[in-house]
């Protein structure tokens, strides 16, 4: 699924962030739209529009209206996208797709954890203050009608006060939009943080956080962060006391199976405030491949200690939830914990899905999880 | 992309040096050491763990390391012990002290139709003044009860037989409702009765006022009638027709049934409890003989009457367990309370199994002639002559003179098993509790002495049994178990489990 394209940009300086039409519309209602055209050959009125995106080559237009013209792809652009346009390189970027579960703010590609494992690598560069930026118009442009909306990085608590002000801002004009923050938890171990966070009072929201392990240094070296492990339970718990909603997540790789029995303990004992434990197999991107060697076990072999743990946290009331595992690498046992979690643009089937009985139900592969495979993919013949 | 990895020894730096946090040890059996720690959290490990961690011959490589830093029962350098997290814990288990006073019991009347081997406190006398709570009284215990700081109050109605003096449980519930609305507390109102007055006239009385009703069912009818004699001989046909028009006046789950046992209930554990069955109740209680009533300063024969309590108490679980495997749900609730304490972080208040004891921490009795008392087996000891447990008069005493005056203060001494000798040292201390009445009854004074205590024996027996089958019990056992500790039934633990 395409959410990416260039062109040629010209008439603008700073980013455009406006709704796509594919159809001209009424002066009324083009302040915040972009008409997206193949052609150019039909003399549009193109007055008032943010700007113009069209996959013919234009030099400028008359009224000086910010253009993006010879774009590579125009077909993925749907009318009710949100976009933004990049005046340097001509990108075209897809923001927000009204169809999708999956929309995400993404806040920073900074981070100030870097797990073995990550499947977008952190890079040190300053793009709070402009990803802010973005983030602020997009919502004003996200019908209330969307159902989700997930903030992700890098790591969103690094925006600080901007952070707050999203949240704030999506409380205010988006209040039914479920909003899911991906964080690691760490700087919610400062109580002030935590409570200008909590504040916000945001109508419907949930905290997914990472916990790798029930032991410290565990945890740290898979995250690659000394006190990593004590920054995310002391945030745990302050989040808790402010009755914020949290969900765990657990990646599964050889690093966390060994002690998933322990970690679901924990959970436990330690953590019974959360909404539920979500398992997760791992996306062989970023810096997974890198670490492979180390990190590579077969699905199929952590199958016991996977149900043991899930037995654990059932057992004292919590549930579960199993993401980006294919059911057929799952005990059966376990399908029933079985979410189609993997973003609609990288999910794929293999060829050996198509004579699958219960392909419908499965979550399927991100479209990278090639370069190892688990010997228990195969259909699954007519229940 | 120019991050590089950090090994896997950087985030160790401890080399192996670390502290005790504060726990405790029992030996189960030849290869098996309980360890547990302060917050009542536990670990089972071969014989010679505890030995090892002592002599700091545990090295940092052990998964056993790993699961011993995890759960707070040592700590190192590398990392924060989290001590607020620990604290938190620990606050969690303790909240029932700042639950206050919640339990409170009104003695109406002393009278009685009824004349129990187990109970020395009833009269048979039908002269109504003598024995009955007068209004003065009522007026200033329903007062001293709302003293309490507890938001949530229960007010336990109990005789004698209370129905014979229906006058004054209107008369208190009168007083207590407006006022308690007034102090924004809310008001949990039981009765405790034998059912034998049960009148429809009590029943809509009950309705209208939405109180609850608990009896006695001490089993079958024959062990029942012998335990409870009343002129007819028909208790047991009373106290069934009453739950029955009780259950439909009033519903199901506003009807509870109490057992006691004696000596003739100890050689039918799963005669009583098939009785409880037969009644549809689906919570049993299996208590031991109370020591009060009997001649009991003889430390030997209470051990004695003990050990066949907790076969009567193991014989009548393994049962509750099987039924509950067949499908019937059948709570044991003494159980119930220990595995809630071990199982779970949650905190559970049983004021005759915790410690601070709920002897006038959470719960006071009020008897019809103003006096007070911290237990109702403090009121029973009074009826002996003993009166070291009477904490005051509502007449004459406020809340904070009960509470500050020689009887409480005597019986707080005995009232912290952290501070007991025996109990301070004992792996089961975050699980058991303390009862410094029971050991002024039969030891005579509130400390007592455990290796001859039957209230340690009792713990002790029951705690390592519940330990076992937690180790050993097979896969329905555990999720009848775990049930009980997390209020599920066992189709409701299995639904939520892998299959």
């Amino acid at each position: 699924m395409r959410l990416h394209t260039t062109g040629v940009a010209s008439g603008f300086q700073e980013a455009i962030i406006a709704r796509v039409v594919t159809e001209p519309v009424p002066a009324e209602l083009r302040k915040h739209t972009v008409l997206v055209a193949a052609s150019a050959a039909i003399t549009y009125d193109t007055d008032g529009y943010a700007a113009i995106v069209f996959q013919e080559r234009v030099d400028t237009l008359a009224n000086s209206v910010p253009l993006v013209h010879s774009i590579k792809h125009i077909d993925h652009l749907k009318s009710g996208h949100i976009v933004v346009l990049e005046p340097l390189n001509g990108v075209v970027r897809t923001l927000f797709r009204p169809e999708t579960l999956h929309n995400i703010l993404f806040a920073t590609e900074r981070c100030n954890s870097n797990c073995l494992m990550c499947s977008q690598p952190p890079i040190d560069k300053d793009d709070i203050e402009g990803l802010t930026k973005r983030n602020l118009k997009l919502i004003d442009l996200i019908p209330s009608s969307a159902e989700y909306l997930c903030i992700t990085g890098g790591e969103p608590t690094l925006l600080g006060s901007n952070l707050l002000a999203i949240l704030e801002k999506l409380g205010k004009k988006l209040p039914s939009t479920h909003v899911h923050i991906l964080t690691n938890g760490r700087r919610f171990a400062w109580p002030e943080f935590t409570a200008s966070f909590a504040a916000i009072s945001h109508p419907d929201l949930t905290l997914g956080i990472p916990l790798y392990a029930d032991y410290a240094p565990l945890h740290d070296y898979i995250v690659q962060a000394k006190d990593g492990f004590d920054q995310t339970v002391l945030g745990l718990h302050q989040l808790a006391r402010h009755g914020v909603a949290i969900e765990i997540r657990v990646v599964l790789h050889a690093l966390t199976a060994p002690r998933l029995e322990r970690l679901a303990e924990y959970i436990s004992r330690n953590l019974t405030f959360v909404e539920h434990v979500a398992f997760m197999g791992m996306e062989h991107i970023g810096y997974a491949p890198r670490n492979l060697k180390e990190l590579w076990i077969d699905p199929v072999d952590y199958q016991d200690a996977l149900e043991r743990s899930i037995a654990t946290l059932s057992r004292f009331g919590i549930e579960s939830r199993i993401y980006n595992l294919q059911l057929c690498v799952l005990k059966k046992s376990l399908w029933k914990y079985s979410k189609q979690a993997i973003s609609d643009w990288k999910n794929e089937y293999k060829d050996v899905c198509n004579c699958c009985a219960v392909r419908n139900r499965c979550g399927g592969f991100f479209q990278w999880s090639t370069s190892v495979q688990s010997r228990g993919i195969h259909a699954i013949a007519a229940l | 992309m120019s991050r590089s990895f950090e090994p896997r020894n950087s985030f160790m730096g401890s080399h192996g040096q670390y502290q005790l946090l504060p726990f405790r040890f029992h030996r189960l059996d030849k290869q098996t050491e309980l360890l547990v720690n302060e917050c009542g959290e536990y670990l089972f490990a071969p014989t010679g763990t505890v030995e090892t961690i002592t002599r700091r011959k545990l090295t940092v490589e052990e998964e056993l390391y790993a699961t011993l830093k995890a759960k707070h029962f040592i700590y190192d350098e590398y990392s924060s012990p989290l001590l607020d997290i620990l604290a938190s814990k620990y606050r969690t288990k303790y909240e029932f002290v700042y639950g206050s006073t919640k339990l409170h019991i009104f003695v109406v009347t002393l009278r009685c139709d009824h004349s129990c081997h187990y109970c020395q406190v009833s009269r048979q006398t039908v002269n109504k003044g003598e024995f009955d709570m007068s209004p003065e009284v009522a007026t200033a215990a329903v007062d001293m009860m709302l003293d309490s700081p507890a938001k949530y109050i229960t007010l336990e109605l109990q005789g004698g037989e209370p129905l014979l003096a229906l006058d004054v449980i209107k008369n208190v519930v009168s007083i207590a409702k407006p006022k308690a609305q007034q102090r924004e507390k809310e008001l949990e109102i039981v009765i405790t009765s034998n059912l034998a007055f049960l009148s429809d006239d009590v029943l809509e009385y009950c309705k209208t006022e939405r109180i609850k009703l608990s009896t006695s069912l001490d089993g079958p009818e024959f062990i029942h009638n012998a335990n409870r004699p009343r002129p007819g001989n028909d208790s047991y046909r009373l106290a069934i027709e009453g739950i029955k028009r009780a259950r439909r006046a009033l519903g199901s789950n506003r009807v509870a049934a109490l057992m006691t046992t004696t000596q003739l209930s100890l050689q039918h554990p799963i005669e009583i409890i098939d009785e409880y069955v037969r009644q549809s109740f689906h919570t049993i209680f299996l208590r031991p003989i109370s020591p009060y009533g009997f001649a009991v300063k003889s430390s030997h024969k209470t051990g004695y009457e003990m050990d066949a309590f907790l076969q009567f108490y193991k014989t009548g679980l393994n049962h509750i367990i099987e039924l509950n495997r067949k499908g019937y749900n059948l709570v044991e609730i003494y159980t119930s309370i220990l595995l809630q304490k071990i199982l779970t972080p949650a905190g559970t208040g049983y004021v005759d199994l915790q410690s601070p004891s709920g002897a006038g921490l959470n719960v006071l009795v009020y008897n019809y002639d103003g006096g007070v008392y911290a237990t109702d087996e403090s009121r029973m000891l009074a009826e002996m002559h003993d009166e070291t447990f009477r904490l005051g008069n509502v007449l004459t005493d406020s809340r904070s003179q009960i509470f500050t005056n020689a009887p409480f203060v005597g019986l707080l001494e005995g009232a912290c098993n952290q501070s007991l000798a025996g109990c301070s040292d004992c792996a089961f201390q975050p699980y058991c509790g303390s009862d410094p009445v029971y050991h002024h009854a039969t030891q005579g004074d509130v400390f007592g002495h455990r290796a001859t205590s039957g209230f340690c024996r009792r713990n002790m027996v029951v705690l390592e049994h519940l330990f076992s089958l937690l180790r050993n019990g097979d896969p329905d056992t555990l999720d009848i178990l775990w049930g009980w500790a997390t209020d599920r039934n066992l189709a409701e633990v299995r639904a939520g489990l892998p299959q």
